[in-house]
């Protein structure tokens, strides 16, 4: 019986935890599967400590030539799915060959790691972290643990954040100026602003606030761009007349968004536009497209 | 098209069901504490009243259904031990709505929590909302939305005394707030128009009609909030409030609004702010119905003038006459297209303005009189009765105040008025004024301090006041002689000869009209019978004795005389013509009255054909009697010979006795001599031979008709007496009678000349 169990199981079983699990934040990390589980949050330059345990299934003898701890830090594009780019890559050796009988308790410790770039799960590319747990074996395969983590950075508000302020307009038919008090936006931010209506000479029905999310991987001919609207927030209903302000009230906390990436490790950039669109009665689409940064605001403590 | 109405109830009841459906899970939300499930059903409800197919009276059964719902949410929303989220998180909570229409309700809802929990001033949380409903610009969706915050917002207001009130100045955020819902919520209604096709303008209209109480509401909410006093209201209110009428530049907004403004603001306050808000009225659009918006605020002010004594003082200091006076001279003159009811309507408002203000400055009231007559002048009779209605009711107005028609009848305009009623109108004007009389008797006895002419003039304002009593029923109009009769009798001496005259007129001219439609008076039955009237004239005239006014009445008589000669009455006649001597006879004294009363009489006596022989001999005889009895010769020969027409009436059935005609021209020849001989007695020199030319001429006149008694001898004769008078040395010469005399001449040349019958007739005067 037990002999063909270990054909189907590993003969072990293989816990990764941090040291201070319990008090680090955890964050929704959704897996390939398609289930969201719920991992621990780093951010660069945090030293990741923690231990691993390796519990032989009962009676059971694991036969090695060794055990290590890799910090992987990868990018993988989806049109080349099952080539990882790890742009960052430590190891730690945490056991010498041998035989494991029982269970075995292995710390281990990554100083001041860099981790500049934070995880995404985009559409067309994913950049994630783990902490990958390989005991290698002759003749069968390694017994690989893969140990998912968050990595966040924060920054400080922009010492320059100047408002974006534009006229538009459609000569003789529509003129519009709008105004939003930043371009620069954190993920819990408040986007203000007003629209004035220079000139109507159309039947407008609606105006909206659109948060779209530009992302484009690869490079050279081989660029994907994917854009996705994140937010459609109506902001008129019905027709103004000339001289009419409209004010703009954004919150943008109920949105799922991330800093602005530019050029990650040459593989991918994730943008943010705010749209505005007018529609008139004829349901035609009138927009003006403004490009923000997003930013992972550092709260003063 | 054709189902259009039912389609509607469709809508409008799917749209029911949806709210229903989505308040269900609601409750449930709101009975297990979920906020979030409260929240997303909330939205979900409220986005019914997105829909744009529905008209406002739909709509609104619409939002009265989420308005309850709403009230449930609010009471959740209050309960945060329940919830767990404190006011100001759900503040941005139900902001993060992606439909701004149900956003902005319930961030009314969480706003007005916010405003009760004072974790917020209430002017900040009001300043916020009233600003981010910019954002539905929708009219009738605006409207509501609006409409609900106005509503929630009532009573948090940071008004004086309100517990939400703020800092210094807080009554003015209170206003600002108020104002600006209001300025917001009027342009929208004026966008109603623009929406949708044109081609419903009429159903657009009423359907805007239906929502204005909601934009009205904004300015009571103003009139309601304690801090604003004068001050407040003149400098901030009133101007901005005009402001937002005036540019929205439409018709039935300014006029709502207007009306509005004076509804709902304090009388004292209109009063201060007077000239402000007159001054709006021409800037209204040509459309407006400014006269209603007038009349309205004149009534206002009338009806506070009379609430009070204490407050006359007031209108004094402001001038509100003069104000009032201005605009409307203004508001007429800009709108020439103003019917005359209409302009009439706005004076008749102004006068009780005046009469209850000012009842003392008659001249005011004549100044709105005159005013009425100028703009009457170009239509010379009213035609459109509801005009009229009006002018009655102006020409009543100062006889209810004063209760004393000669007041009334001072006012040099009044009857200048009145002269643009028709007969009709007339009659129900000059019924008001006796009723006034009747009203008050005692005018009649009250001494006045009035000079002559002024007297003079109201009596014959009076005069023709009772020539306007008019009545197409023959016993309607006697019923009104009657009533005059009475009134007037009792007007004393003074007043007698300017009244009666009239009365006796009227009367007459009832009796001519009976004449006329002679033929259906029957029987009895009839009250208004001539003879019945002459009965009543009798006395009328008898009571001039009193006065006393023989000559006057004597001329009465002898018009009454012809009235029944009209009428084959001869014995009435004859009793008018009896009295008409007996006057003569007892009092008239002065020769010169005695002169033209006798021609009065030759002239009426002359031209009766009632009497019967013995009748008429008996008048005749009194009458050459009375003429030859003159006291003076000239005198007694010109009646004398105007009683030759007694015997000679010139036409078909006339008599004509030719030997009395001659007997009277006789006797005037030797009344003439007798003349001339007492000038010659008197001064030494004879009188004028005018009296010969005078018979000469009458001579001519019986001659060409045919009398033969007066032959072309006897005119020879006497052509030669009246040269050889002429000749004597003691003549004065007269250029009048040699004139007379050659024309005379001339005449029988002329005659001669033309041969025919006349001429061979003249051929046998030879000179």
């Amino acid at each position: 019986m037990n002999y063909l169990v270990g054909v189907f199981k590993p003969p072990c079983n293989i816990f990764v935890s941090f040291a201070d699990g319990r008090r680090r934040e955890q964050v929704p990390l959704k897996k390939e599967n398609g289930k969201t589980v719920m991992v621990a949050l780093f951010q660069s330059q945090e030293n990741i400590v923690g231990e691993v345990v390796i519990e032989p299934i009962h009676g059971m003898k694991v036969e090695h030539n060794g055990v290590k701890i890799e910090l992987l830090g990868q990018i993988e594009l989806y049109f080349d799915r099952g080539n990882f780019y790890d742009f960052t890559s430590l190891v730690r050796e945490l056991d010498v060959p041998g035989e494991l009988y029982e269970r075995k308790t292995y710390p281990f410790e990554f100083s001041t790691v860099e981790m500049p770039y934070e995880s995404y799960n985009g559409v067309n590319v994913r950049l994630r972290y783990i902490l990958k747990v390989t005991i290698s074996r002759n003749f069968v395969s390694n017994i690989v643990e893969y140990q998912d983590f968050v990595v966040r950075n924060y920054t400080p508000p922009p010492s320059i954040n100047n408002s974006i302020k534009m006229e538009v307009g459609i000569e003789d038919c529509l003129h519009i100026e709008f105004e939003y008090s930043k371009s620069k936006y954190h993920l819990k931010d408040v986007i203000i602003g007003k629209i004035y209506f220079l000139l109507v000479r159309i039947k407008l029905k609606n105006m909206e606030l659109e948060i779209r999310r530009r992302e484009s991987t690869g490079s050279g001919p081989n660029t994907y761009v994917e854009t996705e609207t994140l937010a459609k927030f109506e902001l008129m209903d019905g027709a103004p007349v000339r001289g009419e302000s409209i004010p703009i009230r954004l919150f943008l906390s109920p949105y799922e968004l991330t800093p602005t990436y530019r050029n990650i490790n040459n593989k991918y950039s994730v943008k943010y536009y705010l749209n505005l669109v007018l529609v008139d009665e004829e349901d035609r689409r009138y927009f003006k497209q403004q490009e923000i940064t997003m930013y992972r605001l550092l709260e003063a403590s | 098209m054709l189902n259009g109405i039912d389609d509607e109830e469709k809508w409008l009841a799917e749209g029911i069901a949806g709210i229903q459906h989505n308040a269900f899970y609601m409750h449930q939300a709101l009975d297990s504490n979920n906020l979030r499930e409260a929240l997303k059903y909330s939205a979900q409800m409220l986005s019914e009243l997105r829909t744009s197919k529905l008209s406002p009276h739909k709509y609104y059964e619409l939002y009265m259904r989420a308005f309850d719902e709403l009230r449930k949410l609010e009471m959740f929303f209050k309960e945060d031990s329940k919830h767990g989220v404190s006011v100001i998180d759900l503040y941005e909570l139900v902001q993060h709505a992606g439909n701004i229409l149900p956003r902005l309700y319930l961030l009314c809802t969480v706003g007005s929590v916010y405003i009760k929990s004072k974790e917020a001033p209430a002017k900040e949380v009001l300043k916020d909302l009233v600003e981010m409903c910019r954002g539905v610009q929708h009219p009738i969706r605006g409207l509501f939305l609006r409409s609900y915050l106005a509503q929630i917002s009532r009573d948090k207001l940071p008004d004086i005394g309100s517990e939400y009130e703020g800092d210094a100045d807080t009554v003015m955020d209170a206003v600002e707030f108020v104002l600006q819902n209001f300025t917001e919520m009027n342009k929208l209604w004026v966008q109603m128009q623009h929406q949708g096709p044109g081609r419903f303008r009429e159903k657009q209209e009423k359907e805007r009609s239906e929502l204005r109480d909601l934009v009205g509401k904004n300015l009571h909410v103003l009139s309601q909030i304690e801090g604003v006093d004068l001050g407040i209201y003149k400098e901030t209110v009133l101007t901005r409030v005009l402001e937002q009428v005036v540019n929205c530049k439409d018709d039935l907004a300014q006029y709502y609004l207007m009306d509005c403004i004076i509804q709902v603001f304090p009388d004292e306050y209109h009063l201060q702010t007077l000239e402000t808000l007159l001054g709006a009225c021409p800037q209204l659009q040509p459309t407006v119905d400014v006269k209603t918006v007038l009349s309205r605020l004149m009534d206002r002010l009338s009806n506070y003038a009379a609430s009070s004594e204490d407050v006359l003082p007031e209108f004094l200091q402001v001038e509100a006459f003069t104000k009032l006076s201005n605009a409307i001279g203004k508001v007429i003159e800009a709108q020439v297209d103003m019917p005359a009811v209409g302009a009439i309507t706005l004076y008749v408002s102004l006068l009780t303005f005046t009469l209850c203000v000012h009842p003392d400055r008659l001249d005011y009231v004549d100044q709105v009189l005159g005013a009425c007559v100028k703009k009457l002048y170009n239509i010379p009779k009213l035609e459109d009765s509801r005009a009229m209605k009006q002018v009655v009711a102006l020409l009543s107005a100062p006889l209810e105040k004063y209760n004393d028609i000669v007041t009334a009848l001072t006012l040099s305009n009044y009857p200048r008025v009145m002269d643009h009623l028709d007969n009709g109108t007339n009659k129900v004007m000059a019924m008001v004024i006796i009723q006034s009389i009747m009203k008050n008797n005692t005018f009649i006895s009250t001494a006045h301090k009035l000079d002559e002419e002024d007297f003079k003039d109201e009596q014959n304002s009076v005069a023709r006041l009772i020539h306007m009593l008019y009545n197409d029923e023959p016993e309607e109009m006697l019923k009104i002689i009657c009533i005059v009769r009475k009134h007037t009798m009792a007007g004393g001496p003074k007043r007698l000869p300017f009244t009666v005259p009239s009365l006796v007129f009227s009367a007459l001219r009832l009796v001519w009209r009976l004449q006329g439609q002679e033929g259906d008076i029957v029987g009895e039955e009839v009250p208004a019978t001539p003879k019945k009237i002459f009965q009543l004239l009798t006395q009328i005239i008898e009571a001039l004795s009193a006065v006393p006014s023989p000559e006057l009445a004597l001329r009465l008589y002898l018009q009454c005389a012809e009235a029944a000669n009209g009428c084959d009455l001869e014995l009435v006649a004859y009793e008018f013509f009896t009295q008409a001597f007996v006057l003569y006879e007892e009092e008239i004294a002065d020769s010169k009255a005695q002169v033209t009363a006798i021609h009065l009489i030759i002239g009426t006596l002359q031209r009766m054909n009632v009497f019967g022989v013995e009748n008429r001999d008996t008048m005749t005889h009194k009458t050459t009697g009375y003429s030859a009895r003159l006291l003076k010769k000239p005198d007694q020969c010109r009646a004398v010979y105007a009683c030759s027409h007694l015997f000679w009436v010139d036409d078909q059935d006339g008599i004509k006795d030719g030997e009395r005609v001659l007997l009277c021209l006789k006797r005037a020849l030797r009344i003439a001599n007798a003349a001339q001989q007492m000038a010659n007695v008197a001064r030494g020199s004879s009188g004028p031979v005018i009296l010969f030319v005078e018979i000469l001429n009458k001579y001519l006149y019986f001659f060409e008709k045919g009398n033969q008694q007066i032959t072309g001898a006897a005119i020879q004769d006497l052509i030669e007496l009246i040269n050889t008078e002429m000749q004597s040395d003691s003549a004065t010469p007269d250029t009048a009678s040699d004139a007379f005399l050659a024309s005379t001449l001339r005449y029988i040349q002329f005659q001669k000349q033309k041969g025919g019958v006349m001429g061979e007739k003249f051929e046998a005067i030879k000179f």
